[in-house]
């Protein structure tokens, strides 16, 4: 048997061998065998003197291939061991992913701030201010400036919290239509602005009436606001609010600080206007009030109605969260039960 | 306004002119006014048709009902056992068929009443779905009669005026007009833009003497009664109505009582004028005025109550006797009963805010005083008190004295309103053209000037006293012109840009750091007892805001602190055994400070009890405690940034608050606020377990001056940490140590960490031990062991000097 034929011999049985390895230790044993100083193939190469300058580089070289595919042999097989190794010692740290993940104490914002937020979010794209009157307030800013004199009937409307016969717990945001009026340099440019906050009403407590909720005034006021731009503005609101294929409808109403006044109702989001249950079969929901500010609002905060021109609206983010999430009780609001508080954390 | 389409279909051919019902009650949505919804008096019932009572005969095995021969068609004669007391043989009746559906969804079935069979039904009106209120008080006991002609077998519906179809309208204050049908008729024409043909009836007068030797009225005061007639019709005959007139009533939700009644009923309906009567012979004076009563004056209304009147009351006074609270309720002692024979029939406008002031005060609400207070149209003051004497000539056989005494006329001028097309356009986004404006005035049956090619100048008639400045007239024109057809835009402005502002984005910023920190969010009421308004302030509580007429003992005082609402909350969640409470909230108290109107601060509260995480698998039993709470407060305060200190100061004396629990928190010498366990006992009258709490002044914290820069280099050099250990007395606090540990740590020392606190067992009584870890680092190179070593003696000698402490 020539050199070669031992060598390719060797290498068979050396590739064999690393392959039949099991363990770590196995490994080593078989690069000291193989490859070691006492191995065949260092012998191999010690006896290369022997041969004729002629054989010699080419035995050289395959002998030098057959312990590099060797040395490669050893090293995949190691890492093949490893790898193995590794993974038994992860397969031994297997957890049942079904189990719940450890929970996270966060808490949400109460669903009436989110619906306020959503408008606000709204409202200060369009280039509106957000501005936040007292609660308590003066009888001239809730009525008297809003075209809502002593024994105006409408006052009726309004069961009002009094602390004296001037000041009173504020029966709605619209206060901050003259409050905002007169502060306005309206040389400076328009009026935009919304005004969010708690109102109260001297009502019984019960489904569908509070004592205290919320509102949010909204008030443009300049050169050239129009009764179309309120209805975009309107369909905005709803579609914002309930749904990119809504549509708003304006129908007549009464409000002594409008004229013309219109009630705003927003097609049905639960039936799309073909008419159920929530919107009582009409295929509409009543959704807010609005009108163009009515002179006589502008006048006594100090604006020229033959040249300003206005329009305003209230919502009630209440209303709008019992629509949205089919709340049928307003109390549920303000007792705020933790059951009730964590179930609206959609965000975005 | 209950609105009977037939009724208007009288007056506006609107069957011939094809008008859908329901679509104009769309209409009317749109472009009038708000309904409370519509319906058919018939909806619901079924095979409920006229029948002939042949023969009725005692039932055998009862006292009180009936068996009845009744035919129901003109071939057909059905047995039906009637419990009724007036049913007797040769009357038409109601029968409800077998399968009949009637009131209340109930279905007629044949069968057998106590042993006798029954086919059917003999119906009250009641039982048909005529409400108490409204079916008349004669047939209360029994079934009603139909009228002798109509025809056997045919549906009942007719006969009762149930194929009608009620618009129920819902008025705003400002359409008073609309709570008539003549209102209704002048609306829906011009809606529909179609032609209208109201008519109205005039008495004749056929008794020779003269109204004014019968009464004489004498009204001082025009802003008071700004309209006041009377006629007087005599050989009046108290009688039942004929059905044409019981009809209209009821559809309207009026009830029947007899024709002198019902007749200023009917044409309060039609006119929205409201009449009176008063009978004649038991005027105690005929000299009639309307006057303020004396305060404390007692009064007896036609409903037999006696009143207290006040003087903002306003009287019909017969000489120096009060006759009627006017507009309101009639007096007992003149009203019209059987045996009335002249009537002094009233029609007139009272002051709308007296009327509603006396209406409001004695919860009288009438149809009439609620016309009274909308208003009445004062151009048909004297046709509805004539037509209203035609009909008692008609019905009542009454006799008509020779004239009219009018006390007061009233003024039925128009009102002239000029209006710009262009400015109209420029309020609306509309391109209307003058013609299609003068149009819109023709359909309302306004008259109309063109002033200039700009200007026009409508008269509007006074019953329409609504509209008085040219916005109004501007609604008009939007609402019949469409508001469907008015675009959408935006509002097309420039400069200016919107957004929050600094205090809105810290509110915003302070709700988000709380919910991170795993507070929900919470909005309770404002208004709270007296005692709980005052309960948990930061500041010492002055004496509340109070509801001058609270509505609930539970509501009658404005907040002076947060947390106490939040308490209210936790002892709602408690009741309903939710254990785990986290909340926080933001709002207004209310602090009165001498103006009229109290300092409203912003603060910021949480309430804490149970467990932050309910127990789950992978984490059990951490209860929240104080430090947990203290922890919230610590980040939100950490987050604001402030160039002040903060410190917490234990407080024992905070009412309310567990007196070895509880710190003030101040940022340098401001107090912002304070944290804690609220106190058991006070735990206890809220019926809550341990809770922990904290408020803060968020105004102070929002205004407080914060740290101009954040930013500090990050050494790149390597940090030094060192361990300390010290058994120290009871008494001396963390804040203490850090301190000293801070004042002696030399210029390296970059932060001082607690990171064991022991107390109790292996401690010398009256010690405990604290543990910190020590971080040195030099910004400009590394440091030296040697420098370290250095601090860490001057701050070991500091503790041991200072506080007796022993390095462990």
């Amino acid at each position: 048997m020539g050199m070669k034929e031992k060598l390719a011999e060797l290498r068979q049985q050396g590739l064999e061998a690393i392959e039949q390895s099991q363990d770590l230790d196995k490994i080593n044993q078989a690069r000291v065998k193989w490859l070691g100083k006492k191995g065949p193939l260092t012998q191999i190469l010690r006896g290369m003197g022997k041969l004729s300058p002629e054989e010699r580089p080419a035995v050289g070289k395959y002998a030098n291939d057959v312990r590099n595919d060797l040395q490669e042999a050893l090293q995949r097989r190691k890492q093949e061991m490893e790898k193995e190794l590794l993974n038994a010692k992860l397969m031994a740290e297997t957890v049942d992913v079904t189990l719940p993940g450890a929970p996270v104490a966060q808490g949400q914002p109460h669903v009436i701030q989110q619906i306020i937020d959503q408008l606000i979010d709204l409202f200060v794209g369009m280039g509106y201010e957000v501005a936040t009157g007292p609660e308590v307030e003066e009888e001239v800013y809730n009525f008297e400036k809003l075209n809502l004199p002593k024994d105006h009937p409408a006052r009726d409307m309004q069961d009002t919290f009094y602390i004296t016969p001037q000041i009173l717990m504020r029966t709605q945001t619209s206060p901050m239509q003259a409050r905002m009026m007169e502060k306005h340099d309206f040389s400076k440019g328009p009026l935009k602005m919304i005004s969010p906050g708690k109102v109260y009403r001297r009502d019984t407590d019960d489904a569908t009436h509070s004592h205290q909720f919320h509102q949010l005034e909204g008030l443009v006021v300049g050169e050239h606001v129009t009764m179309a731009d309120l209805r975009g503005t309107l369909q905005e609101v709803g579609r914002n609010l309930f749904g990119d294929q809504l549509n708003v409808r304006l129908r007549p109403s009464y409000f002594p600080f409008t004229e013309p006044s219109v009630e705003a109702d927003v097609t049905c989001f639960n039936c799309l206007g073909k008419g159920c249950d929530i919107c009582k079969g009409t295929g509409w929901i009543e959704c807010l009030g609005a009108g163009m500010v009515h002179p006589n609002v502008l006048k006594m905060s100090g604006v020229d109605p033959e040249k300003y021109s206005g329009f305003a609206f209230g919502l009630g983010p209440d209303r709008f969260a019992m629509l949205k999430y089919g709340v049928t009780d307003i109390r549920d609001f303000y007792l705020n039960d933790m059951r009730f508080l964590t179930q609206f954390d959609e965000k975005g | 306004m209950k609105v009977s389409y037939n009724w208007l279909d009288q007056y506006l051919d609107l069957k011939a002119n094809k008008v859908d019902p329901n679509e104009l009650a769309n209409k009317i949505v749109l472009q009038s006014v708000d309904l409370n919804g519509t319906y058919s008096p018939a909806d619901g019932l079924k095979k409920l048709v006229v029948g002939y009572v042949e023969d009725v005969q005692p039932h055998p095995n009862s006292d009180h009902l009936h068996i009845c021969q009744v035919q129901v068609s003109p071939d057909e004669t059905v047995q039906i056992v009637c419990g009724a007391p007036n049913v007797v043989a040769g009357k038409k009746v109601i029968v409800a068929l077998h399968g009949a559906r009637i009131a209340g969804n109930v279905k007629i079935k044949r069968g057998k009443i106590r042993g006798e069979k029954s086919d059917g039904m003999l119906c009250a009106l009641q039982e048909i779905g005529f409400s108490d209120k409204v079916a008349p008080k004669d047939y209360e006991e029994g079934i009603w009669f139909l009228p002798d002609d109509a025809k056997i077998g045919a549906p009942v519906f007719p006969y009762l005026g149930m194929d009608d179809f009620i618009i129920d309208t819902d008025l705003t204050p400002n359409r008073g007009d609309m709570l008539s049908i003549y209102g209704n008729v002048n609306d829906v024409a011009a809606i529909l833009n179609i032609k209208k043909h109201f008519t109205n009836h005039d008495c004749e007068e056929d008794d020779d003497q003269q109204t004014s030797d019968l009464v004489n009225v004498k009204i001082d005061d025009s802003h008071m009664v700004p309209a006041y007639e009377m006629r007087v019709i005599k050989d009046v005959k108290v009688a039942d109505s004929p059905l044409w007139l019981q009809i209209k009533l009821w559809n309207a939700g009026v009830r029947p009582v007899n024709n002198v009644v019902d007749i200023t009923n009917y044409i309060m309906l039609k006119y929205g004028q409201p009449l009176h009567s008063f009978d004649y012979d038991k005027l105690p004076s005929t000299d009639i005025s309307v006057q303020h009563p004396a305060d404390g004056e007692k009064f007896t209304t036609l409903d037999g109550q006696e009143r207290e009147l006040k003087a903002t009351d306003i009287m019909v006074m017969a000489g120096q006797h009060a006759i009627a609270l006017a507009g309101t309720m009639g007096g007992q002692e003149t009203a019209v009963d059987d045996q009335t024979t002249t009537v002094a029939l009233e029609s007139a406008i009272f002051d709308p805010v007296m009327v509603r002031k006396q209406a409001h005060r004695l919860n009288l609400h009438s149809e009439a005083s609620m016309r009274f207070e909308r208003g009445v149209n004062p151009e048909t003051v004297q046709t509805a008190l004539n037509e209203a004497a035609y009909w008692l000539q008609q019905l009542a056989s009454g006799k008509v004295a020779t004239g009219v005494v009018v006390g007061q006329e009233p003024d039925t001028s128009a009102t002239p309103v000029t209006i710009s097309i262009a400015k109209t356009n420029e309020v609306l986004g509309l391109q209307l053209t003058m013609a299609e404006v003068v149009s819109i005035m023709d359909r309302l049956d306004f008259p109309s000037t063109q002033l200039s090619a700009d200007q026009l100048k409508v008269d509007v008639p006074a019953r329409r006293w609504d509209i008085s400045i040219p916005a109004d007239l501007y609604e008009e024109i939007a609402r019949l012109y469409g508001y469907e057809k008015i675009p959408a835009t935006l509002p097309t402005m420039t400069r200016n840009s919107g957004g929050l502002n600094s205090k809105q984005r810290f509110e915003a910023a302070s709700r988000q750091v709380m919910q991170a920190a795993g507070l929900n969010q919470a909005i309770s009421y404002s208004l709270l007892t007296k005692e709980k308004a005052t309960q948990f302030t930061i500041e010492k509580p002055v004496e509340p805001l109070m509801l001058s007429y609270p509505m609930s003992s539970d509501h009658v005082a404005g907040r002076e602190s947060i947390v106490s609402g939040l308490l209210n909350d936790v002892a709602y969640n408690t009741a309903r055994k939710v254990a785990n409470v986290a909340l926080y909230e933001t709002g207004r108290v209310f602090i009165l400070n001498g103006d009229p109107r109290p300092k409203e601060e912003t603060h910021l509260a949480g309430a804490l009890c149970g467990q932050l995480r309910a127990n789950n698998w992978h984490q059990k039993d951490k209860a929240v405690d104080f430090f947990t709470m203290k922890g919230i407060v610590e980040q939100y305060l950490k987050n604001a940034a402030l160039a002040g200190k903060i410190t917490y100061v234990a407080n024992q004396d905070r009412e309310g608050m567990h007196p070895g629990r509880t710190a003030d928190i101040y940022v340098d010498d401001q107090l912002i606020g304070y944290v804690g366990q609220v106190h058991p006992s006070t735990a206890a009258s809220y019926k809550i377990p341990d809770t922990y709490v904290f408020e803060l002044n968020e105004d102070l914290i929002f205004a407080a001056k914060k740290r101009d820069r954040h930013y500090r280099v990050i050494s790149r050099y390597p940090a030094i940490t060192r361990d300390i250990a010290l058994l120290l007395p009871n008494n001396i606090t963390n804040q203490q140590v850090v301190d000293l540990i801070n004042q002696k740590g030399g210029a390296f020392l970059k932060k001082v960490h607690l990171f064991d606190v022991y107390e109790g067992l292996h401690l010398p009584k009256g010690m405990k031990s604290l543990a910190y870890t020590l971080t040195f680092q030099d910004n400009e190179g590394t440091l030296k062991e040697d420098q370290v070593n250095q601090a860490m003696e001057k701050v070991e000698s500091g503790l041991t000097s200072q506080f007796n402490a022993k390095v462990r």
